[in-house]
């Protein structure tokens, strides 16, 4: 399904990634799942979170660089192999993926993707 | 609209006939009253008997920032102290402030080439005028204050600081005009977004913007935020204060009041006087000034002066924009680069917030200059590739209009100081080593 990720411009600055956390933990903002990209000045953090608007209403606030980007999220059993077929799929109908990231809880787990096109992704795994 | 036509429209033979006049006059009074200058003239060989046109100017000794600290605090004052009745005095980053004591003709003077500045930017007694200058030492916020009173427009002593009380302010009291530095204006721009109003809700129309060098591009933006018209206003406290020099609706070069300020333009190298369209250091001469009177002042600003008519009536000789100055200039790697530059690129991509920082450092005995800038908040992208894309934009921009490589931060924006007086562009780190 597609779901909605916060993207966050961040400079490189001591502290800085712990001023977002801290501004989601005051205003009780779990983060399900983030991953960081890095450049030389500067990264970009993603981050799921279940109340989306919320939280972009108190980044904002506080002057963080904050946009939503529509990611795939894809459930699928934590198992060897399962991660592979999905690719697979996407590869042979010449999605490309520009980047992903997962976690997994127990016996499942989610794969956040962000493809080149999102809607025919979604059809092709559905 | 012109505030004294006499003096602004004066044929330049009959202005060249008063300079002539008021040289020889001021000439035999620092001879005999300042003996900084009485000195400097005689280890020259130069009598009060040799200045009888303007044109011997050039036979004069020039003053410089450091003779200005040299005689801190009152060495070059004329007037008996007496006679001195308000003493303005410059930042001084380094070393001793400048202290410029006023009479009660200078502060006279003053308020009536304020009020041809202001009269020429379309402000009559009608307006309703904020003078979001610095008040206190500084000269623009009394010196534009009394401009305005004396124009007798409605003035606001707003003075910098609590922007957003100001901007309430600027909407209630149905404020037409603003004098304030263009940085400031950029601020109150961007406060106005914040407090979620729109330009169209307030009445501004006028803007005069002052004490700092800017760029067309500059003008353009503050004019589309603020929705008014914004003309610059040259002056600097060692001569008088604002109101050296101002646009007319033409905006074709800034008008100088050069009845009471001479202007002329020399190589900074060799110290001659260069002619008109030629670029080089601005120097003047405080042709009517009694408190302390200048001969020759350099100003460290950079630019051209033009003669030639106004199609707005005024005869007086324009000076150009300020293109930097020369003790702004920073030598990276032996190339010469002004900050300036940088900002007329910044200000051409959408891209960017007009605010930018550049730090220089030397690394390996190598100069280095980062720029940071903030990107605004319509142009982040969850994408690295068109973040660095942009990235890429502008080094290569400033490659071209540089000639150095410079090293490009992206920025979140409002993460680079704002300031309220004076925009401070540069960090040179080369200089705590």
């Amino acid at each position: 399904m597609i779901i909605r990720q916060l993207s966050i411009f961040l400079e490189n600055r001591t502290g800085r990634i712990n001023e977002v956390a801290r501004i989601l933990a005051e205003n009780g903002i779990n983060m399900q799942a983030f991953s960081m990209a890095e450049t030389a000045d500067f990264g970009l953090l993603r981050l799921i979170v279940p109340d989306v608007d919320k939280a972009v209403e108190v980044l904002r606030a506080a002057d963080i660089a904050v946009m939503v980007t529509d990611v795939l999220c894809v459930n699928s059993p934590n198992v060897p192999g399962a991660l592979s077929a999905v690719l697979e799929k996407l590869a042979a109908n010449g999605i490309f993926i520009e980047y992903m990231y997962a976690f997994s809880d127990g016996d499942s787990a989610n794969v956040i993707i962000r493809p080149n096109n999102i809607e025919e992704a979604v059809r092709i795994l559905s | 609209m012109i505030w004294n036509p006499n003096k602004e429209c004066m044929s330049r033979e009959q202005m060249r006939e008063l300079q002539g006049k008021r040289l020889q006059k001021l000439v035999q009074y620092v001879y005999h009253n300042v003996p900084f200058y009485r000195n400097k003239m005689q280890e020259m060989n130069v009598s009060p008997e040799d200045i009888v046109t303007i044109d011997d100017i050039v036979k004069l000794p020039f003053t410089t920032k450091q003779d200005l600290r040299d005689n801190y605090p009152y060495g070059l004052q004329a007037a008996p102290a007496s006679e001195i009745v308000r003493v303005h005095a410059s930042s001084g980053t380094t070393g001793n402030p400048t202290i410029v004591g006023y009479t009660r003709k200078d502060l006279a003077v003053w308020s009536e080439v304020m009020t041809r500045c202001l009269t020429a930017f379309g402000v009559t007694r009608d307006d309703t005028f904020s003078v979001s200058y610095g008040y206190g030492l500084f000269t623009g916020g009394l010196g534009a204050h009394y401009g305005v009173e004396n124009l007798g427009a409605t003035v606001i002593p707003a003075s910098t600081g609590n922007t957003e009380k100001h901007i309430r302010l600027i909407r209630d009291l149905n404020i037409t005009g603003i004098a304030c530095t263009p940085s400031y204006a950029l601020y109150l721009a961007e406060t106005l977004d914040k407090m979620g109003i729109d330009k169209s809700e307030i009445g501004l129309r006028v803007g005069a913007f002052g004490a700092e060098p800017w760029t067309e591009n500059m003008r353009k933006e503050i004019e589309s935020r603020l929705g008014l018209k914004g003309y610059n206003i040259y002056g600097l406290s060692e001569i008088m204060g604002p109101g050296v020099s101002y646009e007319c609706q033409e905006q074709n070069g800034s008008h100088i009041n050069e009845d009471h300020f001479y202007p002329e333009i020399i190589n900074p190298d060799t110290l001659e006087q260069l002619p008109y369209g030629e670029q080089g250091e601005l120097v003047f001469t405080t042709l009517t000034k009694e408190g302390m009177p200048l001969l020759r002042y350099r100003t460290k600003d950079l630019c051209t002066l033009m003669d030639g008519e106004c199609p707005c009536g005024r005869t007086s000789v324009r000076m150009g924009r300020i293109v930097g100055r020369s003790d702004d200039m920073l030598i990276i790697r032996g190339i010469n680069v002004f900050p300036s530059q940088v900002e007329s690129v910044i200000l051409e991509m959408p891209e960017f917030e007009p605010q930018y920082m550049l730090v220089v450092d030397r690394v390996n005995n190598l100069d280095t200059i980062q720029v940071q800038v903030e990107v605004r908040k319509d142009f982040f992208s969850d994408d690295i590739g068109s973040m660095l894309a942009m990235k890429k934009r502008l080094s290569d921009k400033l490659k071209s209009v540089l000639s150095i490589a410079a090293d490009v931060r992206l920025m979140e924006p409002g993460s680079i100081e704002r300031a309220q007086g004076k925009g401070k562009h540069v960090i040179d780190k080369r200089k705590l080593q």
